[in-house]
């Protein structure tokens, strides 16, 4: 039979001043690995938003990202006829050629610089991204060198606020409106038109195309075309899927978080195990009363292990408490996909206060091990005999 | 043995090293305790009592010799036979009455029944029993801490006599005791023996405590002398 639960709650509780310091160290470890977790959620968020299932992106075959992907206009040409691209109500195809371009620009209050990606896309560019809207300002007009920034990017460079111009390159835009990319990898671009930029950045070439099919029996026969068609070399997939695998700047912020969390953990482990040698220390006599009346080893173990485990869960529950305050905030990074800007919010999911929380009860169970089996040890007359 | 005898103790001895020396705390010891009897070990210092007394109850091994408790030969359970055969069959009572600083009094004297397969409902009404019987039942509630030393002890009394062991063994029970405490203290063990037939061996050292027993043993250099 185990000893009561309340036995090891209240003696957590009673000793709160020695176990504080512990219970902060912990708390801290699971804060460090909480909030670089959510910075990682936060990207792959982002990249995981912004496909639509309907649609299918179209690059170079080779290319990993359409940043790095060349499209000659000859393949716009014909791909653009293909029965398979849906068309709208005015009989034109859903299709948009786009044009990456990464500009250096400026940040806000002289803080540096920073690569920003202009995409320019078609015509039928908006219509293929519902999820972006335009919250300010109105859309740009071809030839009038007008660009749409998005709204999280304008609190972030200089000159983006509407009316405002910028020099990019040898180029001088100016803001006509600010887009919303509902929290989609969007939120970290500024759009024009495709033709425009190619012509002000002097680029022959598109970086990708992105097509509606008229149906999913369609866009399944075009994956199949396009790949099989040798002349064009390209590589076509569903949009979804190409965001879903643009998360590789998460990775490196991933295993950060957990290299730093593991390396902390050591150190709080060990600061677990001197709070609960202390603590039973100074309760050998005690254990040794309870063996007295019956108790067997495995019991006092069990109870002092949950004791080490309800400190660490204290901890970690504080370490979660203060982590979740960053929960929504934005902030941004260098993309590794795209070498630009990237905005995000930190996103403290519930999956990731679990995992921070069973992190913190196996620092604690690590902790109180060996205290535990050493107290359980001592002979019961040498126990009771302890000052 | 006599079958009215509890206890018997044949050829006992304890032996340990302590640095280079090997001490002899018990010496070829015989003794038998008769049911209901209320004995108290006395001796010096060093004498060996509280080492008989730890063996009598378990908790303790002797390095030679026989201690049979009713049927049971002490000596030959293993760790975990010995925890269920102290929680089932003996109580204790320490100098330092030994409660649980963080249960309150109706949870420290509840523990040794947490080992048994008694409902809820049947602990609770053995708690009250006993806390009734050392006359603590108001005081129930209340953390160690909360009361006096007479109380303690009265509580830790409570707590060796819940799970009704044929057997309570106090080891200097009124050692840290005003007069008047110890007074009340020793007369729950001397009622527990006379009125409801408990077996009670005490060491102590105060020969006004040892005139609450029965009979009384003393021992020197590990050896009886009476």
């Amino acid at each position: 039979m185990a000893l009561p639960l309340r036995y090891s709650f209240r003696n957590v509780l009673i000793r709160w001043r020695s176990t504080f310091a512990t219970v902060l160290g912990i708390a801290l470890v699971v804060f460090v690995f909480v909030l670089l977790q959510s910075l990682a959620a936060g990207i792959e968020k982002s990249s995981g938003n912004t496909g639509d299932s309907r649609n299918i992106m179209i690059v170079r075959k080779g290319s990993t990202a359409e940043s790095a992907s060349l499209i000659s206009r000859e393949n716009l040409r014909e791909i653009q006829y293909f029965e398979e691209i849906a068309r709208n109500e005015r009989n034109e195809p859903v299709i948009s050629a786009d044009v990456l371009v990464l500009a250096n620009l400026p940040r806000v209050n002289n803080n540096g610089e920073a690569n920003v990606l202009l995409r320019g896309i078609s015509a039928r560019g908006a219509e293929l991204r519902p999820q972006v809207k335009l919250i300010a300002g109105r859309w740009f007009t071809p030839g009038k060198r007008e660009i749409v920034v998005s709204s999280r990017m304008a609190k972030r460079f200089a000159n983006f606020g509407l009316g405002q111009s910028f020099k990019a390159g040898t180029a001088s835009l100016t803001v006509v409106g600010w887009l919303d990319g509902g929290g989609s990898a969007f939120d970290s671009e500024c759009w024009m038109d495709a033709d425009e930029c190619r012509s002000l950045f002097e680029r022959d070439l598109y970086s990708s195309f992105l097509v509606r099919p008229v149906d999913e029996a369609a866009g399944a026969k075009l994956l199949e075309r396009i790949e099989a068609d040798r002349r064009f070399k390209l590589k076509a997939e569903k949009e979804e899927a190409y965001y879903q695998k643009q998360t590789m700047t998460a990775a490196p912020i991933k295993w950060l978080g957990g290299f730093l969390a593991i390396m902390m953990s050591v150190g709080a482990v060990f600061a677990a195990m001197n709070t609960m040698y202390a603590s039973i220390g100074a309760r050998t006599r005690e254990i040794g009363t309870l063996r007295v009346l019956g108790f067997r080893r495995r019991s006092v173990v069990a109870a002092l292990l949950i004791e080490g485990a309800l400190l660490a869960l204290i901890g970690g529950v504080v370490g979660c408490a203060i982590a979740s305050l960053w929960n929504g905030y934005t902030t941004a990074t260098m993309g590794f996909e795209t070498f630009s800007e990237i905005v995000f919010e930190f996103t403290v999911t519930p999956r990731l206060m679990g995992e921070g929380l069973i992190f913190a009860v196996i620092v604690g169970l690590m902790g109180s091990f060996l205290p535990s089996v050493r107290a359980s040890r001592l002979p019961v007359i040498d126990a009771l005999k302890s000052v | 043995m006599s079958p009215s005898n509890i206890v018997t103790i044949r050829e006992l001895s304890k032996e340990y090293r302590q640095g280079e020396i090997d001490v002899v705390a018990l010496n070829n010891i015989s003794l038998d305790i008769a049911q209901g009897e209320f004995l108290t070990l006395m001796g010096p210092s060093g004498s060996g009592k509280s080492t008989l007394l730890h063996i009598i109850a378990g908790i303790d091994r002797p390095t030679k010799g026989i201690c049979r408790v009713q049927d049971i030969d002490v000596t030959k359970l293993n760790e975990s036979g010995l925890a269920d055969w102290r929680n089932q069959n003996v109580g204790f009572v320490f100098q330092t009455f030994n409660l649980i600083p963080v249960l309150t009094a109706f949870e420290n004297v509840e523990l040794p029944l947490l080992l048994t397969r008694l409902s809820a409902k049947r602990r609770r009404e053995q708690v009250k029993t006993a806390l009734e019987l050392v006359g603590l039942a108001d005081r129930s509630k209340h953390l160690p801490r909360q009361l006096s030393g007479g109380q303690e002890q009265r509580v830790a009394i409570a707590r060796a006599l819940v799970t009704d062991p044929k057997l309570i063994v106090a080891d200097e029970p009124t050692g840290n005791l005003d007069s008047s405490s110890a007074q009340e203290a020793l007369s729950i063990l001397q009622l527990l023996s006379k009125q409801i037939g408990k077996t009670v061996i005490m060491v102590t050292h105060d020969p006004k405590a040892a005139a609450f027993g029965s009979r009384s043993i003393h021992l020197e250099k590990g050896e009886l002398t009476n």
